[in-house]
């Protein structure tokens, strides 16, 4: 379920964030209790609980004291706006890079998009 | 009750002339799940016995609780250490754990016969006549439905199928959410129960190693690739556990110390930085050239 490669309360806060993204998870919901997280994937209760918390201090969880966690509203937004934020850095410049490693014009790659734009507006 | 503290000053013991324990300082925190690991003969069965009252140091000083446990019920019946298939008395295993029933105090008798159950064990055979999977499994119900405040589990899934050992790890984190206590494992299947752990501790030839949170290890441990004179100049100065040479690229292991920031050096320097399986840095860290 997790690589062991990675902290895993940085794969929890991650795997959290996604499932906010997609829609899994809607604002406003309760999330699973740390406990409940914790064996339900067979990790340690204090690990999970630092993943959960590392959401509560960005502001894409909130606690309900004695009730358990919640999804903010205005969370998906926000993930939304961060991960929008890093795509140009993280997904695009890497493949200009790539493509001009491997010589593949720049103007052959915005074709390739344009293509792609194409077919999904005739759907 | 969530679980006894555990300290150790500069403790020793040796086997005639075969040192086990060589000036071990151990600080356990109450209530956490540590990983013991270490390779066959580094001393961890040794430090848990001691840590148990099975026997006493040579020298150096063992706190369970606040209190010796040597020869001191009151904390000893607050201990449990429970060996591969060893220490089961001979009887059914109806009467094992009846027995046990009367000699710890937090025995919770339902939760052991359902956990018998699980692990699909026979109570009417005799505990000798259990095949190996089901002596490791007699030990793990043991080493868990006594609920002791220090329970120590020494190897105790060696025997175990990888079903069962999933089922084990399960009931575990069920129980230990229940019922916080401290709980220390030793084993080799590291790469399996990394995730449980919330503190590792490495023993090496009778020393202490590491001490640090399992997500603090995976940080620490971590590989860079990339043309090897760059990569050597990039190496000065770190802590370097391997390398590997394949044509003009090298990758080193490092064990890095928190807060360097070799994520931006390596971006800088055009390299490429990964990072190291709990289970890899164990063995870069008791083998080889670091492992003296």
């Amino acid at each position: 379920m997790f690589d062991d490669r990675t902290p895993i309360y940085q794969q929890i806060a991650a795997r959290l964030k996604q499932d906010i993204l997609d829609g899994t998870l809607a604002e406003g919901d309760q999330v699973m209790s740390t406990n409940q997280f914790a064996t339900y994937y067979r990790i340690n209760p204090a690990t999970a609980a630092k993943g959960f918390h590392q959401l509560v201090d960005e502001g894409v969880l909130y606690k309900k004291r004695g009730l358990g966690m919640y999804v903010t509203d205005g969370a998906r937004a926000k993930l939304l706006a961060e991960r929008r934020e890093r795509f140009f850095s993280d997904m695009v410049d890497p493949m200009a890079a790539e493509a001009g490693l491997i010589g593949v014009p720049l103007a052959d790659v915005v074709a390739h998009l344009e293509g792609i734009e194409e077919r999904r507006s005739r759907m | 009750m969530s679980g006894l503290g555990v300290e150790t000053g500069a403790l020793t013991k040796s086997y005639g002339d075969v040192t086990a324990l060589d000036g071990v300082d151990l600080s356990l925190e109450p209530g956490k799940i540590y990983g013991l690991l270490g390779r066959n003969g580094s001393g961890k069965s040794t430090l848990m016995s001691i840590l148990a009252a099975f026997q006493r140091p040579d020298s150096g000083t063992v706190r369970v609780g606040g209190h010796d446990p040597y020869e001191n019920g009151d904390v000893t019946s607050q201990i449990a250490l429970i060996r591969e298939s060893g220490d089961i008395p001979q009887a059914s295993v109806r009467r094992v754990l009846g027995y046990l029933a009367t000699l710890r105090p937090a025995w919770d008798t339902d939760y052991a016969h359902h956990l018998a159950e699980r692990f699909g064990l026979p109570m009417r055979r005799h505990a000798q006549r259990l095949s190996r999977g089901q002596k490791a499994a007699l030990a793990c119900v043991i080493g868990l439905a006594t609920r002791c405040p220090l329970t120590m589990l020494d190897e105790v899934t060696l025997g175990l199928d990888a079903p069962a050992r999933y089922l084990f790890q399960e009931e575990l984190l069920a129980d230990y959410v229940e019922h916080p206590r401290t709980i220390v494992i030793s084993t080799h299947h590291i790469a399996e129960f990394g995730d449980l752990f919330e503190e590792v501790l490495i023993l090496d030839r009778g020393r202490l190693i590491v001490h640090d949170t399992a997500d603090g290890l995976r940080e620490r441990g971590v590989s860079v690739t990339g043309p090897a004179e760059t990569v050597d100049r990039f190496a000065v100065g770190l802590h370097v556990l391997g390398e590997q040479i394949l044509g003009g690229t090298k990758r080193i292991t490092l064990y890095s110390h928190p807060g360097q920031d070799l994520e931006r050096q390596a971006r800088v320097a055009g390299l490429e930085l990964g990072s190291l399986p709990l289970q890899d840095l164990f063995v870069h860290l008791t083998t080889g050239k670091d492992a003296q």
